[in-house]
């Protein structure tokens, strides 16, 4: 019963974080699926959304700002306003000029996100990082949270106390993973809407034909900086998601470029750019593999230290990790030569005239 | 006068803006070739910077446990060099080529995997960890400072940072040869300014590819070879950290445009070194931790008031 639990565990595990990457290839297909627009700095919008959900649901701390104790879905709104707004700011600036620039302005702006909050350490602790972020459902269990509204109208703090004590200690995985999953649909279900609508439609043809929008009468820039916006905003509210799952976040290690910005690319060209089902299996697809190949590499280090007695392990499971980056970034390259479509290839919407 | 403002200033400030304004610009113009020419930005440029350290100070340890002699970095560079320029015709046969005819967002997709490949390589093959390149503190050159104390100013400045000036120098008056005097250099500079063109004139694009890399390549190895000297470590990020800067120094001196990248870079690197100068008051003027910031801003800036940089470059 007890390795069975632990299956399951495991397994839920699995679902949030590929939920919560999910919902990053969601957001990055609206800004490179729908409207070609290169982002290469998405550490930078989840970054932002992580450290403004903290900052705000926090309970008071004296290592860094407020700790404001506010309500966990204003941390999250407020994530997504703060991640849009700076997008918003980059996006005025840059996607006039070709898509190079965009990439180089937003690599360049997630380092100096990670940089002011390295160095704001009054704000943010800097490089020791904000913890006791509190996480959905699992905060109920925390004091401050059962002892005032809307929860002290149904019981007790005592009452409470004892409530939660009596369930099991991973009561709030699965309403957690649930919760990730359902924000996921949900996030899918409006762009699929949107996909489809004229908005999406009109996506597709500056993408392709840009001139041709233009010459339609289509205000181009401003379509790419809502659609910039839009993706940035879904990034922040994963952030936000993100920092719920971690609980203890810090700018270098937590937001390395290699493991938030490449992988959620990855998932997205694998899965298939342009299509949201396609970003969500992708997602899924790449972290089952890289969370299973840490297991898997864990085990064949263990079993070569154990079949040559006088080899040093040590030096390979450092350098493991490593590896395995290696090799999904050779997937990546593979894919986008000889499968550029990806899994589940873009399918266009049928123009409304065609169903009748 | 030199007592109270210039010591401090010219030795602290100054000259190390310029060392890193010199490792800035020779990156930068590889950048800007490869962006002129190839019309895509690099992303892997760093990395293969920081491959070229890393190989010179293995072929410095193997000269060191077989002759057992102590190699300079820049006899080291040589060989080193020679497999960099391959490393760079594999990613461009493998990787870059391929996409060639397609869109060039493809390029900077395939470039930006390739700077992660490179990467995780480094720290698959040398350990994530810092490794130093060159023990010891590095004196002032004492002739030097002997001179200049005569005439009333004291320069304290290392023989690391003399060789790193020299170099530079050196390499961009070279550089200047090639693009002005000889053919493929002219050649070179017509396919920047309109491929097409160059193509029906009969100029071999290929070859003007390889000629960027090898050209790019020899700048980068320089580049990475002369950082690795200046902080005295290899570390595997120090090619991401020049990524941005050098990125800012080739917009800023104009795309495709070689002697506005070695404008840039020092404008870029000597920016980023007086930013820390307490201008006003005694405070840095601006926190050091945000040297990089300095950089972006600059290039931030140029995007908005001119994308086509300061020598009118190509702006797309």
């Amino acid at each position: 019963m007890e390795a069975y639990l632990g299956y399951l565990l495991y397994f839920l595990s699995l679902a949030t974080v590929g939920g919560i990457y999910a919902i990053f290839a969601l957001g990055l297909n609206v800004q490179w699926g729908f409207a070609g627009l290169f982002n290469v700095g998405i550490v930078g919008f989840a970054a932002v959304g992580a450290y403004t959900y903290a900052l705000l649901t926090t309970a008071e701390s004296t290592f860094h700002y407020g700790g404001l104790g506010l309500p966990l879905p204003v941390g999250m709104f407020v994530a997504m306003v703060a991640s849009a707004v700076i997008a918003g700011v980059i996006g005025l600036i840059c996607i006039r000029l070709r898509s190079d620039y965009l990439a180089i302005a937003t690599i360049g702006i997630s380092e100096i996100i990670k940089l002011i909050l390295k160095n704001e350490t009054e704000v943010t602790n800097g490089p020791r990082g904000i913890n006791k972020i509190p996480r959905a459902w699992e905060h109920f269990s925390e004091e401050r949270f059962y002892s005032s509204w809307p929860m002290s109208w149904f019981n007790t703090p005592e009452g409470w106390a004892v409530f939660f004590d009596a369930l099991p200690n991973w009561w709030w995985q699965p309403c957690f993973a649930a919760t990730v999953l359902f924000c996921m649909y949900v996030i899918y279900r409006m762009l699929e809407r949107a996909r489809i609508s004229p908005w999406g439609r009109m996506m597709t043809a500056i993408r392709e034909n840009e001139p041709a929008a233009r010459a339609a009468g289509k205000n181009v820039t401003a379509r790419r900086v809502e659609a910039f916006v839009i993706g940035a905003a879904i990034m922040g509210f994963a952030g936000a998601l993100f920092a719920q799952h971690l609980r203890l976040i810090e700018p270098t290690n937590t937001f390395d470029p290699a493991k938030v910005t490449f992988l959620v690319w990855v998932m997205l060209i694998l899965g298939g750019s342009g299509n949201n089902r396609g970003a969500m299996l992708g997602a899924f697809l790449i972290w089952t593999i890289w969370s299973a190949s840490e297991l898997m590499i864990g085990g064949i280090i263990d079993l070569a230290g154990y079949v040559f007695q006088s080899f040093d392990t040590g030096v390979l499971a450092t350098r493991a990790g490593f590896l395995r980056m290696m090799l999904i970034g050779i997937l990546m390259q593979v894919v986008l030569q000889k499968y550029p479509a990806g899994i589940l290839p873009e399918v266009r919407p049928a123009s409304p005239q065609s169903n009748k | 006068m030199w007592e109270s403002f210039g010591f401090e200033f010219v030795n602290f400030y100054f000259i190390p803006g310029l060392v890193l304004g010199c490792i800035y610009a020779l990156g930068a113009i590889g950048i800007t070739l490869t962006f002129g020419i190839l019309r895509f930005a690099n992303f892997a440029h760093g990395e293969l910077m920081m491959m070229g350290a890393y190989l010179t100070w293995t072929i410095m340890a193997i000269a060191t446990a077989i002759l057992g002699i102590a190699v300079h970095p820049l006899l080291a560079a040589i060989p080193a060099s020679i497999v960099v320029i391959y490393l760079f015709f594999w990613t461009d046969k493998f990787f870059y080529k391929p996409f060639r005819k397609a869109d060039t967002i493809k390029v900077v997709m395939a470039s930006f995997g390739m700077m992660l490949i490179l990467r995780s390589a480094v720290q698959v093959i040398w350990g994530p960890n810092q490794l130093t390149f060159v023990p010891g503190i590095a004196k002032p050159n004492p002739s030097l400072l002997g001179w200049s104390s005569d005439i009333g100013a004291m320069l304290l400045i290392p023989n690391k940072h003399l060789f790193i000036f020299a170099g530079t120098i050196v390499f961009v008056v070279v550089l200047s040869y090639i693009l002005n005097r000889t053919r493929i250099g002219k050649a070179m500079r017509a396919v920047s300014d309109s491929p097409d063109l160059a193509h029906v004139t009969g100029i071999d694009v290929d070859q003007v590819i390889r000629a960027t890399w090898i050209v790019g390549g020899v700048c980068a190895i320089a580049a990475g070879v002369f950082l690795a000297m200046d902080i005295q470590m290899l570390e595997t990020t120090m090619g991401f950290r020049m990524l941005l800067p050098m990125f800012a120094a080739a917009i800023l001196g104009g795309i495709g445009k070689p002697y506005g990248a070695v404008v840039g870079g020092l404008v870029i690197g000597l920016s980023e070194e007086l930013s820390a100068y307490p201008w006003i008051g005694d405070a840095p003027l601006l926190s050091p931790g945000y040297k990089t910031g300095v950089a972006f801003a600059i290039m931030v800036v140029m995007l908005i008031v001119r994308p086509q940089g300061l020598f009118k470059g190509r702006s797309f």
